[in-house]
């Protein structure tokens, strides 16, 4: 078995994994990418539409043409990578990390590391996890896989197709089907508004003329061998309209219903999740509640812009770095997801620098309020022209702001 | 035409367990499977339990069996390297008024000659099993009780019963028998035809007209549905004994049973089939199964659930009938097998080759019989040393295809040598596509590495056969 020993171990080597490793490097620090696939770049190498690096580059970018900037940059710095490497455990061993990772041509490794940043990224949601009732056929793929075996490996799931579940992948495929020649024959959503971003409803719905049936619920599939039809019922006042059920034909059904931060590595190693995002428990350095195990991007929470994921990727790697270097946060506040705000992500703000967070609306909302509290009183107030679920809302605040803030004082997020 | 001592016909694991029992002996042997795989039908979608030996009375053949079945499943472990585990069975009475079930299960047990079976208080099924409804009053422990694999129980089966001579025909679809001198002549529906001198009918839900198609008894095979759920490894509602509630009438009930391989199995129902392919599953049954499993373990929630699936039992009668056809010559009937045809499978094996032998059938032991199989090392079960040592021999054990149950590249090669040829055949093989991503991640990768082994294109790949394909066209 190899031992290798970094200052860094970064796992993942998408978007987040590859901004948190050229913020370590930056940071004077050694760092390594470990990536199962055979390539750097992640989930983004199959998402070859328009629309990344908005914010980071103010550029439209398409995905491997966004991964494609950080990897030169991580190759022209030498920064080491090992690819086709599968990380099988974390354990803490004499006050450091270990990693314990499989690769073909390495075989068992166990590599040393001060730090670590996890970057696993996120899962679809199942037809499982949905519990649709009906048959088993072929025909029935989550619409990342469709994504793959089209984009990437060049085939064809099928012809006439329906896609459930609106969240962007899904979107994006109803595009990418129709442009390959396939009938999408409609998006069903359970929800009374669209889980995806209004510019992908537009652009890859509406142009297309794909029906959109929101408040609608797919309630069997059939068919024995393929897929040959879904069964759908309307919702109204939140009962099924059995009576009013219809179905219709098709040879494929694509799921976006959702996805899920992948942290089977970070239960296994004994590292806290939270209900609300299943992310790792983080304060406000982004650090797990195993020391030194930092998180960030999708298996954090899931993000609904890449330009996001690499800014709060490099703020876990100079974290990362500086926990290194021994700086240890030393007033924290816990921070709480108050009315309509499903989660704020860090849950504890640093009382000695400014933060960064991330949150998410539980409703859709023109003319919202966001408000920050502490321990019940205003300290922020902004106006929102829109909210909605499918949407991330982002907040910088500064240690001014809590200047009243004591030993055993709350900071509540709040949406109105 | 191809001629044979013996046609097997239906290759669940009934079917394997003659043909493996009869591969001991100097005999030509057919194993003819419809699918294009084996153990596709009732085999595979089932609890995958070997029964305590108490549910049925000595009295019955399925009880008999079902005994002399389940002490055999060591020594098959040993030689067939199935996943297989004496994890212990609980049947939990949750009100006063189904003690006296228990007692009579008991009792029953106790007859029978169930070794070390133990009427149980509140206190001692909760020591025995910490994840059970606290509110339980009292039960059975029946510490013999296991759980395996079903499906790859029947595929180490088959493996050896060809190591050690028996042709299986796949994709052979019985349709029509003729009795000439002393053979049957036995017509695929592809037009295939072979000669046997006896055939086993182990055809399972279609054992009927089977029977019907060699003129031998009329009888009529129910489907009756079982619906599961599947839970993720990670569920912490993980009990480590399979949960029986009182049995009814009609089945032993909803039981959460812990897999063999870490995960969670709640079910089944029991509920009339529309016909012998209804699969399909139904939003009340699964509502039902949920319900009815959290009774006796709080803690099962609905967001572990990976996946859904249903079975079908192929019902005649109250007991299994086996037995030589008083119709048909040299003809065999193994139907209505369900619960616990799993447990007593390999005495049924036994019991069909003595009734095969009592038809005239001569048996001469082989010599170079071999029990075992050989044995494909696991990614999964290997520690880092034993792991390195594996890439160090093929590289491919450090590829890891399915990252949710840990599958390598080397194991997913070695089920397409065994003949697992589609999605679903690797999947029961190796497990890879089965955890919490259901194949989200590894799909496309194991569509490369069939496509590369078998030099299969990609519009041939299927799920499990037939019009199954996965694929509609190519860029």
């Amino acid at each position: 078995m190899k031992e290798l020993s970094f200052d860094a171990v970064v796992i993942g080597g998408g978007a987040a994994g590859m901004a948190a490793a050229l913020e370590l490097d930056t940071r004077g620090h050694s760092v390594l990418i470990v990536e199962r696939e055979a390539t750097l770049g992640g989930i983004l190498m199959q998402c070859i539409h328009n629309g990344f690096g908005l914010i980071e580059f103010n550029e439209e970018l398409t995905g491997p043409e966004f991964a494609q900037r950080f990897e030169e940059d991580i190759r022209n710095r030498n920064i080491q990578t090992s690819l086709r490497t599968t990380v099988l455990d974390i354990r803490e061993e004499g006050g450091l990390k270990a990693i314990y990772c499989v690769s073909p041509s390495q075989g068992m490794m166990r590599i040393e590391a001060r730090a670590i940043v996890l970057a696993m990224g996120c899962r679809e949601r199942t037809r499982g996890n949905i519990r649709i009732p009906g048959t088993r056929p072929a025909g029935i793929y989550t619409a990342g896989l469709a994504q793959r075996l089209i984009n990437i490996e060049g085939f064809i799931p099928g012809k006439d197709v329906v896609i459930i579940g609106s969240g962007d992948i899904g979107l994006i495929m109803a595009r990418r089907m129709s442009w390959s020649g396939c009938k999408v024959h409609a998006v069903i959503e359970i929800l009374p508004y669209p889980s995806g971003l209004t510019r992908n409803i537009v652009q890859c719905l509406d142009d297309f003329g794909i029906p959109l049936y929101l408040s609608h619920l797919v309630t069997n599939i059939y068919g024995k061998d393929r897929v040959e039809g879904i069964e759908v019922t309307p919702i109204e006042s939140g009962a099924l309209m059995h009576e009013k059920a219809f179905r219709i034909a098709c040879d494929t059904v694509l799921l976006s219903v959702g996805l899920v931060p992948e942290n089977e590595l970070s239960r296994n190693a004994g590292i806290e999740l939270q209900p609300a995002t299943n992310g790792p428990w983080v304060d406000s350095t982004l650090m797990t509640t195993m020391p030194g195990v930092f998180a960030c991007g999708n298996v954090l929470h899931v993000h609904d812009l890449v330009d996001y994921v690499v800014e709060e990727a490099r703020r876990a790697g100079a974290n990362a770095a500086a926990w290194i270097s021994g700086y240890r946060p030393e007033r924290e506040l816990r921070v709480k997801a108050g009315p309509n705000i499903r989660y704020v992500m860090p849950m504890r703000i640093n009382l000695e620098r400014e933060n960064r967070f991330y949150m998410r609306s539980l409703i859709v909302k023109n003319d919202a309020r966001l408000e920050v509290r502490l321990d019940g009183a205003v300290v922020r107030s902004r106006r929102l022209a829109h909210v909605q679920p499918s949407e991330m809302l982002s907040l910088m605040l500064v240690p001014e702001e809590l200047s009243a803030a004591g030993r055993d004082s709350t900071v509540e997020i709040a949406l109105l | 035409m191809d001629q044979f001592d013996v046609a097997i016909i239906g290759a669940g694991v009934c079917g394997a367990n003659i043909a493996r029992k009869l591969s001991q002996y100097e005999l030509d042997v057919a194993l003819l499977e419809k699918e294009v795989d084996v153990s596709l039908g009732t085999s595979k979608a089932n609890s995958g339990i070997v029964h305590g030996g108490f549910h049925d009375h000595i009295r019955t053949l399925k009880a008999r069996l079902e005994l002399r079945g389940a002490l055999m499943f060591d020594r098959l472990h040993e030689e067939l390297d199935f996943p297989f585990e004496r994890c212990g069975i609980l049947v939990a009475a949750l009100h006063e008024d189904e003690m006296k079930a228990i007692e009579q299960l008991y009792l029953q047990g106790v007859e029978n000659g169930v070794i070390g079976i133990e009427m149980c208080s509140r206190e001692r099924m909760l020591e025995l099993e910490p994840t059970l409804n606290p509110d339980v009053v009292g039960g059975l422990y029946a510490p013999s009780g296991g759980i395996l694999e079903p499906y790859r129980f029947v595929f180490s089966l088959v493996e050896s019963a060809r190591n050690n001579g028996v042709h299986l025909k796949t994709e052979f679809e019985v349709e029509s028998a003729t009795r000439e001198a002393d053979f049957w002549r036995i017509r695929a529906k592809s037009g295939q035809e072979i000669r046997a001198r006896y055939v086993v009918n182990s055809a399972g839900l279609l054992a009927d007209s089977i029977s019907a198609a060699f003129g031998a008894e009329r009888f009529t095979i129910v489907p009756r549905k079982g619906e599961y759920y599947l839970l993720d490894r990670s569920a912490k509602a993980k009990p480590s004994r399979v949960i029986f509630p009182v049995p009814t009438e009609v089945s032993k009930g909803i039981l959460v049973i812990p897999t063999v391989e870490g995960t969670v199995l709640i079910g089944p129902t029991a509920s009339p089939a529309q016909n012998k392919e209804d699969f399909a599953t139904t939003r009340e049954q699964l509502e039902h199964v949920l319900h009815t499993a959290r009774m006796m373990v709080p803690s099962i929630s609905e967001n572990d659930v990976i996946t859904s699936f249903a079975g079908l039992r192929a019902v005649y009668g109250s007991d299994f009938y086996i037995a030589l056809s008083e119709k048909a010559q040299a003809f065999v009937q193994v139907a209505g097998i369900q619960s616990p045809g799993l447990t007593a499978s390999p005495a049924i094996g036994e019991y069909v080759k003595d009734l095969l032998k009592k038809a005239g059938l001569r048996l001469v032991e082989k010599s170079t019989w071999d029990p075992y199989v050989h044995k494909v090392p696991r990614a999964r079960d290997a520690d880092p040393f034993a792991l390195d040592a594996l890439v160090a021999q093929d590289p491919a054990y450090g590829d890891i295809v399915c990252r949710c149950e840990r599958v390598s590249e080397a194991e997913i090669v070695a089920a397409i040598r065994a003949g697992h040829t589609t999605l679903d055949g690797i999947k029961y093989y190796t497990r890879a596509q089965m955890g919490r991503c259901q194949g989200g991640f590894c799909t496309y990768k194991i569509i490369r590495i069939l496509m590369r082994e078998t030099g299969m294109s990609f519009d041939q790949i299927t799920k499990r056969g037939g019009g199954s394909f996965i694929l509609k066209g190519s860029l």
